[in-house]
């Protein structure tokens, strides 16, 4: 795939408000590399949250008022595997006999998960220069069945020198977030996140990485909830980025 | 065994049977090991995945062409089985189903019927009724019998007695079998209900089974199992009854090899099963064994709902192989009986809403992440989730609005309070400027961020608003940027 | 409206599609199981051994001399024979040895005599129709003269496998005897004793049919028992 000049980043709604500094360090990072990154300040959210919970309606509404925002054809590079699943996947349903549909099927040809994108867009070699250390990774679901990314994560972190991957029990197992899910089956929810919350501090991993703000809100809300260890999960674009120098 | 009480958990209660479930660590512990065998065993029967790709892709495809000429197979089949001396009978609903069998059985005065593995037995609560006809309905899978004695029911469709240890089952034996000694040897115990039940086959007035495959081209039902109560079943006794959704129709007989191969595989991991018995008839002049009259009893009970609508009509391309219970994180936290209803899992959730009705199994169609592990192994490739996501539609849209095909229970799950939160959302997040407002006042008021947040606290710390927005972190930059 | 009408109304009334039916065929073209006498035979055997099946290889002559063996050595008390020609040839042989087991020929119909089949019958022998290599399977169309209880109700069931109808898979068996041109009552696919592992998914054998399958498996010319258990076998 040839290299880019631009791409748009479509932040979503979660590291918008959440984790902005995941968003912010995915653009450093694609900057470092040479690619300028056009964030349109008019984006909100793919609408996914209510379309899975039934209400296609409200969801096509807010996704239609994100159609304007991408005019140029780059690359629309996105930091979480189930927000670039809606757009890639769920969009040309959602809009299927609506009159956008063309300009709809156009946007998400255009769409590439941010693992994705640097691994085969980029070919990206990085260059570790941290310290040794031991990673676990979670893969999303979307990104796992959605957009079949789940070895760029892996391939990502295994161009890094000094850090060792460490597989976690069940490591393709869902960790529970699921979006509305985990507040409306709490219990079931519970179970599953508390599982792979003790999955990854079982796997000896001193720290997890993951490309999906919903999967790395509910992990970490888990395990900053139990206090049982200092195990954290960052943002693969976070990790990234402090991995190669670029994070002041 | 005499007639034993049957414990229901109703799908209503869904939430309140899965929060139980979760506190049995016994169970929690029983089912993680055994779907982990499961998932595995599957996995190794499928070395190619060039040959499963190609295989499922084969068998979604027949499939689909089967259902998309159901009504025509449906009168072909009952053709060809009337052509081979078999009486085909037709139930819209599980009552009438029950009079059929009913009826058939007490014709003959019949006390004691022996049954091979049906699920749509389970789900027309055939013994419940026969019993209360003074007909004794024996189960002979060695799961069934299991949980029949335990006055339960089934927690799988392939394993129903999956939930159960060894040391339950010889507790279980030796408490209701009379002379039963206590032992957890699994020959033994084999060996115990194998001598009870070949009694049963010689005694029994009446066989009943499934159907996994009606062949419209030949007239010809076909069994897949293991353990040969199935051919015992439609074997030893003079009469067998057949009972099976009229989903199950195929059109040719080659239709079964690869459906075979992949429900085999998908649901146990094995090659093949021990026997796949294929009727095609009643004991012919001349033939010295064999039931001397089949019945085959189609029921609908819903399914015509699912059939009229053309995304929701993938349900029925369902094989039963049991792979989606198998892989999915929730049926593997909470096991079958959780869910209430005769098919568990993420088949359960899909089926049960045209069986029962969205208004009582409101909480089905959301007791799913969406993770998409079932779809990812289904071998007639149901886009479960995708199902899952229109039944939460069906469920949250306003009972009274009109549509083509409303289904049962339409709105079961929507409440204003839900529909109004959307609303509020969609004109924040559909308009720039309130968005920005938005984000703008969250992060600013994140000192007020409430301790609980429905749900969400009971495994999480609070979400908490970062202290500022993307959006206002990246406009920042390119001032700073213009700036220098 | 009878319920018959009823149903089929109502799926009639639903939106149509038109799909093709899908090249069966061709699926096994694309992944055929190697069309090798030999290497057929080695993985049906590899197969039908790995459910518990025991394997006698033997050939058109000699197969009532291997069945009398087995049953020297395995000593069934009673064992139940069909009334035709390779049923005779076994009662023959057997009656030539030491110990000859009760013999009793499936002569009438089963109805006046289920309780003995079921509690008197220790094995039965019958032929076998053809074989599939694939899957390790045994192709049992069961007919007047050999009925159906033979090869389920008797913990021992034996059975005579002309291994030169051994096909790759059950496609190719179907398609090349043309089954869909007419079933007879019943037809079966043995892959091995019955089974289950219902409890707590413990492998057990011997559920309600056959706790042993015994196959005398003959050999055409050419191709002898050493080649089959050859290393790699
Ligand atoms: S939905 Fe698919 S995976 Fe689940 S039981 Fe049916 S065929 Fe098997």
């Amino acid at each position: 795939m040839s290299r880019p000049s631009d791409v748009y980043l479509f932040g979503t709604c979660l590291v918008d408000l959440f984790m902005p500094d995941a968003g912010m360090d995915a653009i450093t990072l694609l900057e470092t590399l040479g690619i300028r990154v056009h964030f349109p300040q008019a984006q909100s959210c793919c609408g996914q949250p209510a379309y899975t919970s039934g209400h296609p309606r409200e969801a096509r509404d807010v996704a239609r008022s994100q159609l304007d925002l991408f005019p140029g054809d780059w690359p629309i590079v996105v930091p979480s595997g189930s927000c670039g699943g809606m757009l890639k996947h769920h969009w040309p349903t959602l809009f299927a006999g609506e009159p956008e549909q063309e300009r709809v099927v156009a946007i998400a040809a255009r769409v590439v998960e941010f693992s994705d994108f640097l691994l085969n867009h980029l070919d990206w070699q990085p260059v570790d220069t941290g310290p040794a250390t031991r990673v676990a990774v979670h893969t999303s679901c979307s990104a796992r069945r959605e957009m079949n990314v789940h070895t760029t994560s892996w391939a990502l972190v295994d161009r890094l020198a000094n850090v060792t991957r460490v597989v976690h029990d069940h490591e393709s197992e869902c960790c529970g977030f699921g979006g509305t899910f985990s507040i409306k089956h709490p219990d079931i929810a519970g179970a599953m996140v508390t599982d792979k919350a003790r999955a990854l501090e079982d796997s000896g991993a001193i720290e997890f990485v993951t490309a999906d703000a919903g999967c790395l809100m509910n992990i970490n809300g888990k395990l900053a909830l139990d206090k049982a260890t200092p195990l954290r999960g960052k943002h693969l674009a976070s990790f990234l980025l402090e991995r190669t120098g670029g994070k002041s | 065994m005499n007639s034993q009480p049957v414990t229901l958990y109703p799908s209503r209660q869904f939430k309140d049977n899965a929060r139980a479930a979760l506190a049995d660590t016994e169970l929690r512990g029983s089912l993680r090991s055994a779907m982990d065998f499961l998932m595995a065993k599957r996995s190794s029967a499928f070395p190619d995945t060039d040959e499963l790709d190609a295989l499922r892709t084969l068998g979604e495809a027949i499939r689909q062409r089967c259902l998309s000429r159901l009504p025509e197979l449906l009168e072909q089949l009952e053709e060809r089985l009337t052509a081979n001396g078999v009486t085909v009978h037709w139930a819209e609903t599980p009552a009438q189903a029950n009079a059929i069998i009913h009826g058939l059985v007490a014709a003959r005065n019949g006390t004691l019927m022996v049954k091979g593995k049906s699920m749509v037995s389970e789900e027309i609560e055939l013994n419940h009724h026969l019993e209360a006809h003074g007909i004794q309905a024996l189960e002979s899978d060695m799961g069934e019998y299991i949980v029949q004695m335990a006055g339960e029911k089934p927690t799988h469709i392939i394993m129903p007695a999956i939930h159960k240890t060894k040391a339950q089952i010889a507790r279980l034996f030796h408490e209701k079998l009379p002379d039963t000694p206590y032992t957890e040897d699994v020959d033994a115990l084999i060996r115990i209900g194998r001598n009870a039940l070949r009694e049963a086959y010689l005694q029994a007035d009446v066989g009943l089974s499934g159907v996994n495959f009606a062949v419209a081209e030949t007239g010809t039902l076909c069994l897949v199992e293991n353990e040969g109560n199935g051919r015992m079943c439609t074997t030893v006794p003079d009469l067998h009854i057949a009972i099976t959704g009229i989903e199950k129709v195929v059109e040719k007989l080659e239709d079964v090899v690869p459906l075979y191969s992949l429900l085999t595989r998908s649901a146990i991991g094995q090659p093949i099963t021990t026997y796949f018995n294929m009727i095609s008839g009643p004991r012919r002049p001349g033939e010295k064994d064999g039931p001397r009259e089949v019945h085959l009893v189609l029921l609908d009970n819903g399914r015509s709902q699912a059939y009229a609508d053309q995304q929701l009509r993938k349900t029925l391309q369902c094989i039963r192989c049991g792979a989606c219970m198998n892989h999915c994180p929730v049926y593997s936290r909470i096991g079958g009986h959780a869910y209430g209803t005769t098919y568990p899992g993420p088949i359960g959730e899909i089926i049960s809403p045209h069986l029962l009705g969205l208004e009582n199994t409101r909480d089905l169609p959301t007791a799913s992440s969406l993770c998409g592990a079932c779809g990812e192994v289904c071998p007639v490739r149901i886009p479960i989730p995708e199902m899952l996501m229109r039944l939460r539609e069906e469920s949250q849209r306003p009972a009274g609005e009109a549509v083509d095909h409303p289904l049962r229970g339409q709105g079961a799950a929507a409440s204003t309070t839900e529909a109004l939160a959307w609303r509020a959302w969609r004109r924040v997040y559909a308009s720039p400027g309130t968005y920005r407002l938005f984000g703008w006042s969250a992060t600013r008021l994140r000192a007020l961020t409430p301790p609980t947040q429905a749900g969400w606290t009971q495994n999480h710390v609070p979400m908490t608003p970062a202290p500022k927005t993307l959006h206002e972190l990246v406009r920042e930059r390119e001032a700073r940027r213009k700036e220098s | 409206m009878s319920a018959r009408e009823s149903i089929l109304a109502k799926l009639r009334a639903a939106p149509k599609t038109a799909l093709a039916h899908p090249d069966i065929a061709a699926h096994y073209q694309r992944f055929p199981f190697p069309d090798d006498p030999v290497g057929k035979l080695r993985h049906w055997a590899r197969m039908m051994r790995s459910v518990k099946t025991e394997i006698l290889w033997t050939d058109a002559t000699h197969w009532p001399e291997a069945l009398a063996e087995w049953a020297d050595h395995r000593r069934p008390a009673s064992l139940l024979l069909s009334d035709t020609p390779h049923g005779h040839q076994a009662a023959a042989a057997l009656a030539t040895r030491p110990t000859v087991p009760a013999l009793r020929y499936f002569d009438s119909e089963l109805d006046g005599w289920k309780e003995q089949l079921f509690h008197d019958v220790e094995a039965a022998f019958t032929r076998v129709r053809c074989g599939i290599a694939a899957t390790g399977t045994l192709v049992l169309w069961p007919d007047a003269q050999e009925p159906r209880t033979m090869s389920l109700v008797p913990p021992i069931h034996i059975a005579l496998f002309d291994t030169t109808t051994l096909h790759g898979d059950f496609h190719s068996a179907m398609h090349q005897e043309n089954w869909a041109a007419g079933m007879p009552t019943n037809a079966v696919l043995v892959s091995g004793p019955s089974k289950t592992a219902d409890i707590q998914l413990t492998l057990a054998y011997g559920a309600h049919g056959p706790r042993d399958l015994v196959v005398l498996a003959m050999l055409p010319d050419g191709i002898s028992p050493a080649m089959l258990e050859e290393e790699g076998a």
